[in-house]
Order: structure tokens, then sequence, then C-alpha cells
């Protein structure tokens, strides 16, 4: 019971999410209307990408502090769960889009695509997806977590930056883009109603605990498979 | 340090000098993308085509150029050098000979495209200044991109699957700060910050190439 406090958190905090996203008051703003629910699901991908990455790259840090190979299988579980949370980001936000942005405000695909957010969002996917190419590259385990680790540590480094960047550099489409009501591309707690904070903050959790959870899940099958290696 | 730093520096010239055939294959290289180029497009393209082909050609450069770098090194070779020198001093003159070889080939890229495309640039001097900055950035990031891939035994193309996308936003910076070069009129002071972000950018990969070399050459 006191390890798994936290999966029943995340259980409880998901059914909260669901049942008060769909059935709570929320405003009616003109073009998103009642899609504004979707906040709670998209937005929350992209935080539990976010976290799950920043996640891998500790663990990438500790590998190379003490070569235990424990924590390149922590490293890699915990960046592939974030590449499926960032496709569902994107899978969420085509549905936004195609409600809103294509058929409201008459936005063609080139300037959707073109959008900061999911520039930042194709470099985050296309660095990990890189990882993964070079991880598979190796047969000699321990070169695969040393390199891979390495190449983790200076993307990610790279990566962040230009999150912060980029979409200070260009137009955008989404709420809190420089041109819209507020200047910070970031979220920004002005920029959301009261009643659907509420909702929002505990779906982040709840929706990064759950990545949190699939990546444990991941770790302890590899653990297993590799249990001779380990104490060997 | 500075003395061995030199001295690996000087060991990369002499060889890129009495190897000729690697330096002249870059020049060739170039000379016919370009010229590729100069056929495919119609003849007088617009600033903004100009300016967006001009970075791709350069990406592309910069992956010829600076991936041979570490490839080039046999393991023999690498031993020897791991009992002379320090993997910082060693990842620092490597940094610093793809960082000269890559100007060279960025000046040589940029004269080329003035001939065979012409000239939109309204500001040259400011457009030099543009692309040597774009070929420190370039050079920075694929030399520490070419260190990881000769670790894996795959070559030149784990290089751009690994490059591509750490060097997008510098790019997309480039591009933007291009523009200034031609009509595009900034917002005051807004050249010299896009400048100094893409300083600061190549700080950090130095510093990220010093502080993870030391892993990547241990064998």
């Amino acid at each position: 019971m006191n390890k798994s406090w936290w999966k029943i958190l995340s259980f409880v905090l998901l059914l909260y999410t669901v049942i008060c996203g769909f059935l709570l008051d929320v405003p009616r703003l003109p073009i998103l209307n009642e899609t504004i629910r979707n906040l709670y699901f998209h937005v929350c991908m992209w935080f539990a990408m976010m976290i799950l990455f920043i996640v891998s790259f500790v663990y990438s840090i500790k590998y190379l502090r003490g070569f235990d190979y424990r924590n390149d299988i922590f490293a890699h579980n915990f960046a592939s769960v974030g590449c499926i949370m960032g496709i569902l980001g994107y899978a969420t936000g085509i549905i936004w889009v195609s409600v809103t942005w294509v058929t409201d405000q008459g936005q063609s695909l080139g300037s959707v695509l073109k959008e900061p957010k999911l520039i930042g969002a194709a470099i985050a996917l296309l660095i990990y997806g890189a990882y993964f190419v070079l991880r598979g590259s190796f047969t000699d385990i321990d070169k695969r977590a040393r390199i891979s680790a390495v190449y983790n540590i200076f993307a990610f480094a790279m990566l962040f930056p230009s999150i912060w960047i980029i979409p200070r550099l260009v137009g955008s489409l989404h709420p809190g883009a420089p041109g819209s009501d507020s200047g910070n591309p970031a979220l920004d707690k002005n920029d959301m109603d009261a009643g659907m904070r509420a909702v929002f903050y505990p779906a982040v959790i709840g929706w990064t605990l759950l990545g949190a959870w699939i990546a444990t899940l991941r770790i302890r099958i590899e653990l297993l498979r590799d249990k001779k290696l380990l104490h060997g | 340090m500075y003395q061995r730093i030199i001295a690996l520096l000087k060991k990369d010239i002499l060889l890129e000098l009495r190897q000729q055939h690697t330096f002249y294959g870059i020049l060739l290289y170039i000379a016919s993308t370009v010229y590729v180029l100069h056929l495919s497009m119609p003849d007088n393209p617009d600033a903004d085509v100009w300016n967006s082909l001009f970075w791709v050609i350069q990406l592309f450069v910069c992956v010829n150029t600076v991936a041979k770098s570490f490839l080039q090194e046999s393991r023999g070779r690498m031993l020897y050098f791991y009992t002379i020198a320090s993997p910082v001093e060693f990842i620092i003159a490597k940094l610093l000979f793809n960082l000269l070889l890559m100007l060279l080939m960025s000046i040589v890229s940029l004269v080329l495209f003035y001939i065979l495309l012409n000239n939109p640039v309204n500001d040259g001097f400011k457009f030099i200044g543009i692309v040597l900055l774009g070929g420190i950035s370039l050079s920075l990031v694929f030399s520490v991109m070419s260190a990881i891939a000769a670790k894996a035994q795959h070559n030149a193309a784990l290089i751009a699957i690994l490059g591509f996308p750490v060097i997008l936003p510098q790019l997309l910076l480039l591009m933007r700060l291009s523009k200034s070069a031609f009509q595009e009129v900034f917002r005051e002071g807004a050249i010299l910050q896009l400048a100094g972000l893409i300083g600061l950018l190549d700080l950090l990969v130095i510093v990220m190439a010093v502080i993870l070399f030391p892993y990547l050459w241990k064998e």
C-alpha cells in the first residue's frame, strides 16, 4: 500500500478529470465553445511528455555518474513513454485543430504545421526518434548505454532553450502568443478560468503519474528480463 | 594545455594539406550542388527562396565537411591520442579545426551562390557576418554529432539523423536573422538579440561538448 498510493492517486485524479471535465460548466468563447474541454487532455499530454523527458534526462546523468545499467533502463523507458505522450498530444491536437483553426478560422494546413509549438514538439519527437535509432545501432550494451546517455543529455540541453526561444520568435495560433492578449507563450494563470484550473491542474498530475506508471511497468519487465545481467 | 591543443590542431591542418583529395572533394561537392541548383532554379529566384536554399545547402555542406573528422581517425590512432592528450584538449582542437574548415567552406559556397544564383543581398557585409556565425554554429553541433556517430559504426547517415533536430532551432534563428540583410526591416536591437542568442547556443554546445566528450572517448 505504501508504494502504490500514487497509482491510486493517478486513478482517482483521472477519474475526476474525466467526470468533472465533461460535466462541469466551462466558459463558452467564440470558436472554442465546448472544445475547450480538450484542454484537460491535450495540454496535459505535453506536460506529461516534458516531465517524462526531464526524468529520462536525469537518469542519463545518473548513468554517466556511476555506469549503473539500471539507470540506462530507466532513462530509455521514460523517454519512450514520453514519446507516446507526445504522439497522443499530437492526436488530441489534430482533433482540436479540425474543429477550430481549420473550420472556423480558415487556417491552411501549412500555417498550422508552422506553429511554433508544433515545431518544438516535432523537434522533441525527432530527437527522441534519433535517440532510439542510435540505441539500435549498437550491439554492445555498455557502449549503447554510454553513448546514448551522452546524446540524450546533449540533445535535451539543446531542446529546452529552443522551446523557450521559438515561440517568442514566430507568431502563433496558440493562446498566449505574442500578438494575442498576453505576451507570455508559456502558461499564464490569467489565461484560464478559475473553475477550469480546478480541473486542469489535477489532470496534469494525473496524466503525468499515469505516464510514470506505464514507464515503471516497462522498466520492471526489462529488469526481470535482464536479471542475470544485473546480478550475475 | 594550449600547446597540446595547438599541436593537435596543427596535426589536423597538416593532414588536410597532405591529403588534399578530401579537401578538393568537398569543394567539388559544393560546386556541383550549387551548379545543380543553378540549373534547376528559375533565373532570378526571389530573396526568400534564395535564403532558404542557401541555408539548406550550408547544412548539407557541413554534414559532409565535418562528418569525416572523427570517422577518419582509426582505432589505433585514437589509442595513441589517448596516451598523449586529455579528452578536453582533443575535443577543443577538433572543434577549432572543424570551425576553421567550415568557415572556409561557407565563404566558398557564398561566393558560388553569388556567381551562379545571382545576388539578392542588400547588405553584403552583414550577410557575410551572418554566414560566418552560421558556419560556427553548424560546425560545432555537427562535430559533436560526428563524435557520437563515430562510436556507432554507422556513419554519415547517422550524423544527419542525430544532428538535424538539434540544429533546427539555430537554423531557424539564422534564417530569420539573415532576412535582415535582405529587404526586411527589423525592430531596433532585434538583430543584436538574435545574434546574441545564436552565440549563447554556440557557447552551450561548446560547454556540453567539453563536459560530455570524456565519456565518449573512453573505450
